[in-house]
């Protein structure tokens, strides 16, 4: 069997059912098997966008995502991709093409050094120099990238490799002495944080995206009735834990809710499950929640003690160790006094925002959750637009928000949304964006028209790049740089590409609007218009306590 | 303050540029780094001196080090009973009235001469850091034109 044949071979094997990509030179031979083989391959229109869409897919489904690009420029186009899959750990294997073995390192048309350019930003990176390697490698590969702490893979295969002939043997399993991630806690670590549960008194679940990963949102939920603890979550963190039940205090940090930051300052305990107390989460690290002891449950242990001191870590599977500490825990504390504390927060400071004339694009966010009640998957892009999204959209399941997180990637919602209706076709997709974004990976209308991928993109269009232009408004004297941005007519763009736009600009054609582009069986565009000058709030200015929020409205 | 790690890895391609590649990134300062293979060639054996604020960056190194796919196992003698070694070549240039000098001191720092030509030496030290350090701050008073030194190496019995 050839290179090319043994990797579509070990693809199968490991279910891959569809790759997101991009053909090229250093991958013909690849493309070439392809073309017999019966999986799924989605052209892309940039292969920025494959990245992306394997990113989306696999953060629909939980499954591995894979995209395949060639040598170069087609490598490093997939670059902020792969930096977007790593820092919101996301498993995803990224195969790309390389120039002949032989010509490594010669300068050689289209070779860009693509395993060196990515050791930063992937969980591992191979490249593959004998053909005897190649079965084992992808094996590893997708071993790799879905055990533990999630992570992209490359693996860069050179064209010769790729032709060349060999036996074909899939490994049985996978060994790898230096890499044994720890699935179970510590007894003794849960037995402590058992007890620091039973003695707190305002105890405060704080949830990231590692319940979403290993699954433990059931956990989650019954860990959160039996003690009776109000739960925050960060961004990646959103469906971890119902957005509609009693004991939900929203988002925290930067745009959080003002009653989690309130709340999870004023917590004696707090309980952080597959989280890693970001920047964009604390706020002012010496001043974060100083009355707090703090049990964090994470598989990587390079995340506990990073940011803040831990009172109990614990190292493994959230699932594992919340199913752990639910047996160990006979009654709960009784909190009754906090959760009445945390609700009159809640009343105190409600997430709102000024209505108008104008189309808000607040509303256009309530319009849509009335409307669907959340039985959509929500995409976004980065910016002011991402930030109402988790703000003014209520999430129920896992895998139902999809956000660039760490890297905060503008032009990731729409691919991504892309990648996550391929991977669940029967959910409605729709991309919360901004006129900026979008406009960043424009292209991929091209993909969705072609391979019939109907996702429904709402452009929050302000005319600005609105969350730089909310900044210079805050903290540059509105000295707006640069962030007055033009857009093409939305309605034509997307009709030139045989999708459907719809343009809304009053504030009683938002609801229709929403309604048509639903129950349209094309992808489609909404342009709306939205009040220019909108802020995101709160807000907490950058390095400063998270309960110092500018509310915006009095 | 430094602290002495040993990191066992695979010994595969580009392990070298990964584990420098993560001090860069963190902004983490190698004081010294020596890398060679060991009984059994498919492991290195990498053995770095680390400039750190706090236990908390040390910590944090260690971590980050064992999170790499190729890294089998980092040991920290920080707070270990070891033995650790750096090896010194330096060339000096000497009259014949520094002779004496000389000598006594490689006596006192367990230095030697190596290669004698003209009035120039090539001096050989292997020591603990603070040996070395004062053997060449003796003939540095002579005059040292030249002077290389490995990393430090150590090992726990």
């Amino acid at each position: 069997m050839i290179g090319a044949q043994i990797l579509i071979e070990c693809l199968k094997r490991e279910g891959v059912e569809v790759i997101f990509g991009y053909p090229g030179g250093q991958v013909l031979p690849i493309f070439d098997r392809l073309y017999d083989a019966d999986v799924k391959f989605i052209l892309t229109r940039h292969e920025q966008g494959a990245a992306h869409a394997a990113d989306g897919y696999a953060r629909a489904t939980g499954k591995v995502g894979v995209c395949l690009a060639t040598s170069g420029p087609g490598a490093t186009n997939l670059v902020t991709g792969i930096a977007n899959a790593y820092m919101d750990s996301i498993p995803m294997v990224a195969i790309t093409g390389q120039v002949k073995s032989f010509l490594i390192g010669n300068d050689a048309f289209q070779e860009a050094d693509i395993t060196g350019i990515t050791r930063p930003i992937t969980k591992h990176n191979f490249l593959v120099k004998d053909i005897k390697d190649l079965a084992r490698i992808v094996r590893e590969a997708f071993y790799i990238a879905s055990t533990g702490r999630p992570g992209p893979v490359v693996i860069d295969i050179p064209s010769d490799i790729q032709m060349q002939d060999t036996f074909f043997v899939w490994p049985e399993k996978v060994e790898m002495r230096s890499y044994q991630p720890t699935y179970f806690g510590h007894p003794g670590q849960i037995k402590k944080a058992v007890k620091l549960i039973a003695n707190s008194k305002k105890p405060l679940i704080y949830a990231g995206g590692g319940i979403i990963t290993s699954g433990a949102n059931a956990a989650l939920l019954e860990l959160a009735e039996k003690i009776q603890a109000p739960v925050t979550w960060t961004l990646m963190g959103i469906g971890a834990f119902p957005g509609t039940h009693k004991l939900s205090l929203g988002m925290l940090g930067m745009h959080g809710t003002a009653y989690a930051n309130h709340a999870i300052m004023g917590a004696d305990l707090i309980i952080a499950v597959g989280a890693r107390f970001d920047d964009r989460v604390t706020g002012r690290i010496d001043s974060f929640a100083p009355g707090a002891k703090v049990i964090h449950i994470d598989i990587d242990p390079s995340s506990i003690s990073k940011n803040i001191k831990v009172d109990v870590p614990i190292v493994g599977d959230a699932k594992n160790i919340l199913g752990e500490i639910l047996e160990q825990i006979k009654i709960g504390p009784d909190t009754a006094e906090w959760l009445k504390a945390v609700d009159a927060l809640k009343k105190k400071y409600p997430l709102k925002y000024k209505d108008g004339e104008r189309i808000k694009p607040q509303y256009v966010l309530e319009q849509l959750y009335d409307i669907t009640k959340g039985d959509v998957i929500i995409a976004t892009e980065v910016g002011q637009n991402q930030m109402w999204a988790c703000q003014w959209l209520k999430y129920d399941h896992p895998r139902t928000f999809i956000s660039s997180g760490g890297l905060g990637t503008m032009g990731f919602g729409f691919p991504a949304a892309m990648g996550a209706k391929v991977g669940c076709s029967d959910k409605t997709v729709i991309d919360i964006a901004g006129d900026g974004s979008i406009q960043m990976n424009i292209q991929e209308l091209g993909t969705c028209v072609a391979n019939k991928i109907n996702v429904k993109v709402f452009i929050l269009n302000n005319g600005y790049l609105g969350m730089v232009r909310q900044w210079q408004e805050l903290f540059y004297k509105k000295r707006y740089s640069q962030v007055g941005i033009s857009s093409p007519d939305f309605v034509k763009l997307a009709e030139s590409y045989g999708a459907v736009g719809i343009c809304v600009k009053k504030k009683e054609d938002v609801r229709p609007a929403i309604e048509k582009a639903l129950k349209t069986d094309n992808t489609v565009f909404i342009d709306f218009h939205v009040e220019p000058e909108e802020n995101v709030f709160p807000m907490v200015p950058a390095g400063e306590a998270i309960n110092r929020m500018i509310e915006g409205l009095a | 303050m430094r602290h002495t790690i040993s990191v066992l890895v695979e010994n595969k391609f580009g392990v070298l540029a990964r584990i420098a590649g993560l001090f860069s990134a963190r902004g983490y300062n190698i004081a010294s780094l020596a890398v060679s293979e060991t009984l059994d060639p498919q492991t290195s054996y990498m053995t770095i001196v680390v400039e750190v604020k706090d236990e908390a960056i040390l910590e944090q190194i260690k971590k980050q080090l064992n999170k790499l796919i190729d890294v089998i196992t980092v040991t920290d003698f920080t707070k270990k009973e070891h033995v650790d070694r750096e090896l010194v070549l330096a060339k000096i240039a000497y009259s014949a009235q520094d002779k004496a000098k000389i000598e006594a001191l490689l006596k006192k720092c367990a230095g030697k001469i190596i290669q004698a030509k003209g009035n120039t030496a090539v001096i050989e030290a292997v020591g603990e850091q603070a040996q070395v350090k004062e053997l060449l701050e003796g003939l540095n008073k002579i005059g040292i034109k030249e002077l290389v030194k490995t990393g430090r190496l150590a090992i726990t019995n």
